[in-house]
């Protein structure tokens, strides 16, 4: 009977314990309030000097948490445990925030450095009138490739370069349904966006040939081959193909013609907020141009920030390959919501394409 | 109390503990698999399963379980054997079994090294004379990795039912004029089949449903269930149809758990 007592009051403290765990994880930041501010954002993604000056300036204690993907980010929300103050998702993912009512409005009164945005980045389609969102990075989707290693010739200004016989086991693929489908959509001239099962069909039987030059399909372990001189061509981000060139200056990065994917990272206020005022504050302090310039650096992402730009090194802001100009940014596309059955479509067609591997 | 609820009582917590984390979850993942996106009861799912890349996706996945255990047995048997038969037999197991107490993810990280156009065993080959290849993202690569990563849980169970295999038994078959592959396939190999049979319990589940090593290593040029399921879950969001597939790895382990199951009957060794 004792074993039996003890046992179940393990179980049972077992419980509890779990219980606790879970209570503490998710309220990590319920200190929220006045002189608070919790910054959830994605990992290295901005200058730590900065948020100890907008400490400095301002008496506000930032809290500053990081995640990995915009699905985790977006379930921490939902529970709504963490009083996140100023969060950072992609554009697909501020369009289902403010589906789902996860969102507070902005106040553009409170946040005057708004000008120094760019227009062309404003009252954009996943959030129009910028009711809930101010873009705080961008970037394309594109070919980061060796010209060591691949045959003379090859630009990838056109995604048909990939197709190259020259190029059979040497090209590797980012692991994701958006983009790779994406891609092949783009490459048969269609938009990435498409809700039409033909068009899908095509896209992905088109894939379907360049199973041959596939040398894999995989995530962030790309970039250390590519530094490597391991990997002759992949399809990847801007902002990771510029953390490849900065360490391996053979490689180069290019957006192909036909068009591709524009990608936002935006400021939002969490319905979760528990200072709104400090929320705005601290975005109003990324959007100073000092600050904005200072961080684009440190990051090393294309920034929307007009005035920061100004002050940064003309050679940076001037690379066509990570600030495209007006002309080639017409055929990028930017991922529209899908909804869940489109989504669940695309991902169906993605995996058909890599069972065919 | 009455002496029968007495001797029964001991199980109470193990039961709470069994409902809580094993059955209520199975219950769970049973459940969502009848729900579509809009959460909606249906059977779509699992048309869906039967009429799409699921099958064929089941069949790959069982393809490649059955070589990674047939390879992980072929070295881990003979392996246990000579165990058996060295000085310190413990000492040994034990150095095989260190490094199974390495996280299987930093394991799988080393191998990219390892394996890679500028790793070790380039190295080598460069210095005989070869030219350097890139391994990785193969399937040679991915078997390799696999089997290597099993190979301790494998070794110990056959080691088990061969370190109390009565040896008189061998000396015996041996006096009789059997001869030593006889001995083997007569005598040794039935009387350790189910430290075997575990063995291939422990090897062939986990592989079907293996998800990040065929990313890391293969590249997904190996598609398994598990990659199927994390795809499901984390891109699509269809938490319905990623339970579905669910549900189909946790029958074919329980029909696995079945065929190797040790029967009771018998009681020798």
């Amino acid at each position: 009977m004792k074993s039996l007592i003890r046992s179940s009051i393990a179980v049972l403290v077992a419980c509890a314990l779990l219980f606790y765990a879970s209570y503490t994880l998710n309220a990590t930041s319920n200190a929220g309030g006045a002189g608070v501010i919790t910054v959830y954002n994605w990992g290295e993604y901005i200058d730590p000097d900065l948020i100890t000056q907008f400490e400095e300036e301002t008496g506000i204690h930032v809290i500053y948490e990081t995640f990995d993907s915009n699905e985790a980010m977006l379930t921490k929300i939902q529970q709504g445990g963490s009083a996140y103050d100023v969060a950072v998702p992609s554009e697909y993912m501020v369009e289902k925030m403010a589906e789902e009512g996860l969102l507070l409005p902005l106040d553009p009164s409170k946040i005057p450095n708004l000008a120094h945005i760019d227009p062309y980045f404003l009252n954009l389609p996943f959030d129009p009138g910028n009711r809930y969102s101010i873009p705080y990075f961008w970037g394309t989707l594109g070919i980061v490739y060796n010209p060591n290693l691949v045959p003379e010739g090859l630009t990838f200004d056109s995604w048909q370069d990939l197709w190259d016989p020259a190029l059979k086991q040497k090209v590797f693929l980012y692991d994701g349904a958006r983009e790779v489908v994406g891609m092949g959509l783009n490459s048969i001239g269609e938009s990435l966006n498409v809700k039409d099962e033909a068009l899908l069909r095509r896209a992905t039987d088109h894939l379907k040939t360049l199973v041959p030059n596939i040398k894999g399909v995989i995530g962030d372990e790309i970039t250390p081959l590519m530094v490597n001189n391991e990997a002759a061509v992949a399809l990847t981000f801007s902002g990771q193909a510029a953390d490849m060139m900065a360490e391996n200056e053979d490689l180069e990065y290019s957006v192909p013609r036909e068009g591709s994917n524009l990608w936002f990272d935006n400021f939002v206020i969490p319905k979760t907020s528990k200072n709104i005022e400090g929320a705005h504050a601290f975005i109003n302090f990324m959007l100073d141009a000092e600050v904005g310039a200072q961080n684009a650096d440190y990051v090393g992402y294309s920034t929307p920030n007009a005035a920061a730009m100004e002050l940064m090194d003309e050679e940076v802001v001037t690379d066509e390959r990570f600030y495209p100009t007006g002309e080639q940014r017409k055929n990028l596309e930017v991922y529209q919501n899908l909804g869940p059955e489109w989504m669940g479509k695309y991902s169906e067609y993605f995996m058909e394409f890599k069972m065919a591997l | 109390m009455s002496a029968k609820s007495r001797s029964r009582a001991p199980i109470v917590p193990y039961a709470v503990w069994m409902v809580l984390f094993v059955i209520a979850p199975i219950a769970l993942v049973l459940y969502y698999s009848f729900l579509d996106l809009d959460r909606h009861f249906t059977l779509a799912n699992y048309r869906n399963f039967f009429s799409s890349a699921y099958l064929t996706m089941t069949l790959t996945s069982f393809w490649y379980a059955a070589i990674i255990t047939f390879f992980t047995l072929l070295i881990s048997y003979p392996t246990a054997y000579l165990l058996t038969r060295t000085k310190h037999k413990n000492l040994w197991l034990i150095l095989i079994i260190i490094p199974s107490w390495i996280n299987l993810l930093l394991k799988t990280y080393a191998f990219i090294g390892i394996l890679g156009l500028h790793g070790p065993i380039n190295a080598l080959l460069e210095t005989l004379g070869f030219d350097p290849t890139q391994m990785l993202f193969t399937d040679f690569s991915f078997i390799l990795v696999v089997v290597y990563i099993f190979i301790p849980f494998m070794i110990l169970p056959i080691f088990g039912s061969l370190d109390k295999l009565d040896r008189s038994l061998v000396y015996a078959a041996r006096d009789l004029g059997a001869s030593g592959w006889d001995t083997f396939r007569r005598v040794i190999f039935p009387l350790t089949i189910s430290g075997v049979k575990s063995g291939i319990q422990v090897t062939f589940i986990p592989a079907l449903s293996l998800f990040m090593i065929t990313r890391l290593i293969a590249g997904n040029k190996v598609i398994t269930l598990g990659t199927a399921i994390e795809e499901q879950f984390l891109v699509a969001d269809n938490w319905g149809m990623g339970s579905t597939i669910a549900v189909f790895l946790i029958l074919v382990m329980v029909l696995i758990m079945m065929a190797t199951g040790t029967s009771r009957k018998g009681g020798r060794a």
